[in-house]
C-alpha cells in the first residue's frame, strides 16, 4: 500500500451547490497532506467522505487500501477524526469521554481506562481528567477531541480545521502534538484556512477552491509561486509618489507599482523594512502608511486563480486576515 | 448501509456489520454515557426530579380541595394522569439530547468509529427510558407518602409500569423524529411543548370527561393519553381496564409503526 489516502474524481453535490467537482490527490503513507481553501471550497466535505460520513456522488476514495463506500467498516477501523467542532460529550468528564471511545472500540474495561489514563496524561488533561469537557477553555476541549480520535491507535488521522478558533498558544500546543503522532509513523489528512499551518506542519499542500483542485506542491513550491512578502507605502503627499517609487525600486527591485496613491512591491528580504524607512527619512517624505504583511492566502489565490479567496471580502479592503505591521503617520 | 458486504477476514470484523454482541456492549456503552453524565450535570436531575414532584404537589393541593372534596380524593384520581403527562414531556427530552449531539459534531465522532449504526439511537433511547422509570417511581412514592393508595397491588403496580415505559417506547420515535428534523435543540422544545401542552390537557388525565363540552368530549375519547390515563389509573387502582389498556397498546403500536420507519429515514438522511 504507496497511499494511505488516494482519492480519483471525487464529486459531491447538495441541492444546486456542487461542493466537490472532481478531486483526485494522493497521500503517500506516513506523510503530512495539508488540503488548504477558503470557507466552502469543499474541504470538510472531502474529508466527510474520506471519514465515511458521506457518500461521494462520484468518484472513488480509498482510505488505508479500502474502498470509503463498500468498505466503511474496515476504513472506520483504522482512521481517528477531529471535525470542526470540538466532538466531546460536554457533559462528560474528560476521562469518560475517552473511556467510551474506548468501551465502544471492543476494549475492556481496564484496557480502555489505562489508554484514557495515557492519553490525557500525553495531552497535559491530566489535571482537569475528572472535570466536565464544558468547563474547558477551548484549546482543552480540542486537545481532549484529539486524545478521542487517537483511542484506537489509528493509523489514519483527519483533522478538520483543528486550529480554527484558537488562540495562538494553543495553536502552538496542538502543533507541537502533531508533529509528535508524525514522527510516529501516523498519516495525517489536515484541512486549514491558514496558509502558515500549512506551511509548518505539511509535507504536501493541496489547494482546493469551489471544489476542484487547483494547485499542489510542497510548501516551499507554493510559496515561491505566490512570492515572499509584500511592502505597502502611501506617502502622505501626492507629489512624493514620484520621488517614493524610484526609492523604492532603488531599494526593492523593479517590481515596484504604483496602485493609485500607493506604492506595492514584493519583497523577500524582511530586513529591508529598516532601510526603506531611512532613506524615506533622508528623502524627507512624510508618510501616511508603510505596511509589511506576509502573503496572504488571498494572495495565494489571486495567483493561483485570479479571483479572490474569500467571496465576501469586499472591494477595495486588500488587507486579508494576515498580520499587519503599520506605521502611520509621518516619519519626518 | 453498505450496497455490497465484503468477506470478514481480519479477527476485528472489518466489514461494515456488527456482531450483535458487539451491537448490544455499544448500545450499553451509550446509554451508559447518557446516563453518567447526569452527574456532572446536575440541572437535568431537576428536570427529571424536581419538576415531577412539584407536578404531584400543585396538582395535589392546588387543584385537590375543589376538584375531590380533599387533597388525598383528587390524588387517587389524578396521580396516574400527572405520570402520564410527565412520561409524555420527558420522551422529548429524547428529542433534545438527540439534537444537540448532531449539532455539537458528537454523531460525526460516533459515526467514523466502527460501530453498529443503530447504537447511538438505541443507546439513547435505552437511558432515557431508564430516567423515565426513575421519575415514575419518584411520582408513585411522592403519592404514596401523600396518600395514593395503590390498591392494585403489585401486579397493578408492575402493569401499569410496564405499560408507560411501552408507550413511552413508541414516543421515543416521535422524538427522534423531531430530534432529527429541528435545526437546534431550542426549536426542539418550542415545537414539543406546543404539542404536548394540549394533547394531555384535552384528556382524561386530570378531570372527568363528562363536565365537557361535547365536541371536545368527542376529542378527548379518541385522545391517547385518556387511554393511558384511564388504563393506568385502572391498572394502579384494580378497577376493570381492559378496554382503555388495549387502546393504549394499539395506540403504541401505531405510533411506532408510522414514527419509526420515518424516524430512521431521517436518522440515516441526516447522520
Amino acid at each position: 500500500m504507496q497511499y494511505a489516502i488516494r482519492a480519483d474524481g471525487l464529486a459531491k453535490r447538495f441541492n444546486q451547490t456542487r461542493a466537490l467537482a472532481g478531486v483526485d490527490l494522493q497521500v503517500p503513507v506516513g506523510s503530512v497532506l495539508g488540503l488548504l481553501g477558503p470557507n466552502g471550497a469543499g474541504k470538510t466535505t472531502a474529508v466527510r467522505i474520506f471519514a465515511t460520513l458521506l457518500r461521494p456522488d462520484e468518484g472513488r476514495a480509498e482510505v488505508a487500501g479500502y474502498d470509503v463506500v463498500r468498505q466503511a467498516g474496515r476504513v472506520r477501523s483504522m482512521i481517528g477524526l477531529t471535525g470542526q467542532y470540538a466532538a466531546v460529550d460536554e457533559n462528560l468528564t474528560g476521562t469518560e469521554n475517552l473511556l467510551m471511545i474506548g468501551r465502544l472500540l471492543g476494549m475492556p474495561r481496564g484496557a480502555a481506562r489505562a489508554r484514557a489514563v495515557e492519553l490525557l496524561d500525553r495531552f497535559r488533561l491530566d489535571e482537569a481528567a475528572g472535570r466536565a469537557a464544558k468547563t474547558y477553555s477551548g484549546g482543552m476541549r480540542r486537545r481532549l477531541d484529539l486524545a478521542a480520535s487517537l483511542v484506537g491507535r489509528p493509523q489514519i488521522l483527519f483533522l478538520d480545521e483543528p486550529t480554527t478558533g484558537l488562540d495562538p498558544h494553543s495553536r502552538g500546543e496542538v502543533w507541537d502534538m502533531l508533529r509528535v503522532l508524525v514522527a510516529e509513523g501516523v498519516t495525517v489528512l489536515l484541512t486549514t484556512q491558514y496558509l502558515d499551518e500549512a506551511d509548518r506542519l505539511a509535507d504536501n499542500i493541496v489547494v482546493i477552491d469551489q471544489g476542484r483542485v487547483i494547485a499542489d506542491g510542497t510548501p516551499d513550491g507554493l510559496k515561491a509561486q505566490v512570492g515572499g512578502q509584500v511592502l505597502q507605502l502611501r506617502p502622505a503627499r501626492a507629489t512624493d509618489l514620484a520621488t517614493a517609487h524610484a526609492l523604492l525600486t532603488e531599494a526593492a527591485g523593479p517590481l515596484a507599482k504604483i496602485e493609485g496613491d500607493e506604492i506595492t512591491v514584493p519583497v523577500k528580504d524582511p530586513e529591508l523594512m529598516p532601510s526603506v524607512v531611512r532613506r524615506l527619512d533622508q528623502a524627507g517624505i512624510a508618510v501616511a502608511e508603510l505596511t509589511l504583511r506576509r502573503s496572504s492566502l488571498d494572495e495565494v489565490f489571486m495567483v493561483l486563480t485570479g479571483h479572490r479567496a474569500q467571496p465576501q471580502t469586499a472591494a477595495g479592503d486588500d488587507e486579508g486576515d494576515d498580520e499587519q505591521y503599520a506605521t502611520a503617520g509621518s516619519l519626518s | 448501509m453498505t450496497t455490497a458486504s465484503t468477506p470478514v477476514t481480519g479477527a476485528l470484523g472489518g466489514s461494515s456489520r456488527v456482531r450483535p454482541l458487539a451491537a448490544l456492549r455499544q448500545t450499553t456503552t451509550l446509554a451508559w454515557r447518557s446516563l453518567v453524565s447526569v452527574k456532572h450535570n446536575p440541572l437535568e436531575l431537576v428536570d427529571y426530579s424536581i419538576s415531577p414532584i412539584m407536578f404531584v404537589f400543585l396538582f395535589t393541593f392546588v387543584f385537590g380541595g375543589q376538584m375531590a372534596g380533599s387533597p388525598e380524593a383528587y390524588l387517587q384520581y389524578a396521580l396516574a394522569g400527572i405520570i402520564v403527562q410527565n412520561t409524555l414531556f420527558m420522551s422529548m427530552y429524547t428529542a433534545m439530547a438527540l439534537n444537540t449531539d448532531l449539532t455539537k459534531g458528537v454523531f460525526d465522532r460516533l459515526r467514523s468509529l466502527p460501530i453498529a449504526r443503530s447504537a447511538p439511537l438505541l443507546g439513547r433511547i435505552a437511558a432515557d427510558l431508564a430516567k423515565q422509570l426513575w421519575a415514575m417511581l419518584l411520582m408513585l412514592a411522592l403519592g404514596t407518602v401523600l396518600g395514593f393508595d395503590i390498591t392494585g397491588g403489585v401486579a397493578g403496580f408492575l402493569g401499569g409500569l410496564l405499560l408507560l415505559l411501552i408507550f413511552a417506547a413508541a414516543m421515543s420515535w416521535t422524538a427522534v423524529l423531531i430530534g432529527m428534523l429541528a435545526g437546534d435543540a431550542e426549536k426542539v422544545q418550542v415545537f414539543a411543548f406546543t404539542l404536548i401542552f394540549p394533547i394531555t390537557f384535552t384528556s382524561s388525565a386530570f378531570v372527568m370527561v363528562d363536565t365537557m363540552p361535547g365536541w371536545l368530549q368527542a376529542w378527548v375519547n379518541v385522545n391517547p393519553v385518556t387511554q393511558l390515563s384511564d388504563a393506568f389509573r385502572g391498572l394502579l387502582l384494580g378497577t376493570p381496564a381492559g378496554e382503555p389498556i388495549m387502546w393504549s397498546l394499539i395506540w403504541a403500536a401505531g405510533i411506532a409503526l408510522v414514527f419509526a420507519p420515518l424516524a430512521m429515514r431521517a436518522y440515516r438522511h441526516r447522520v
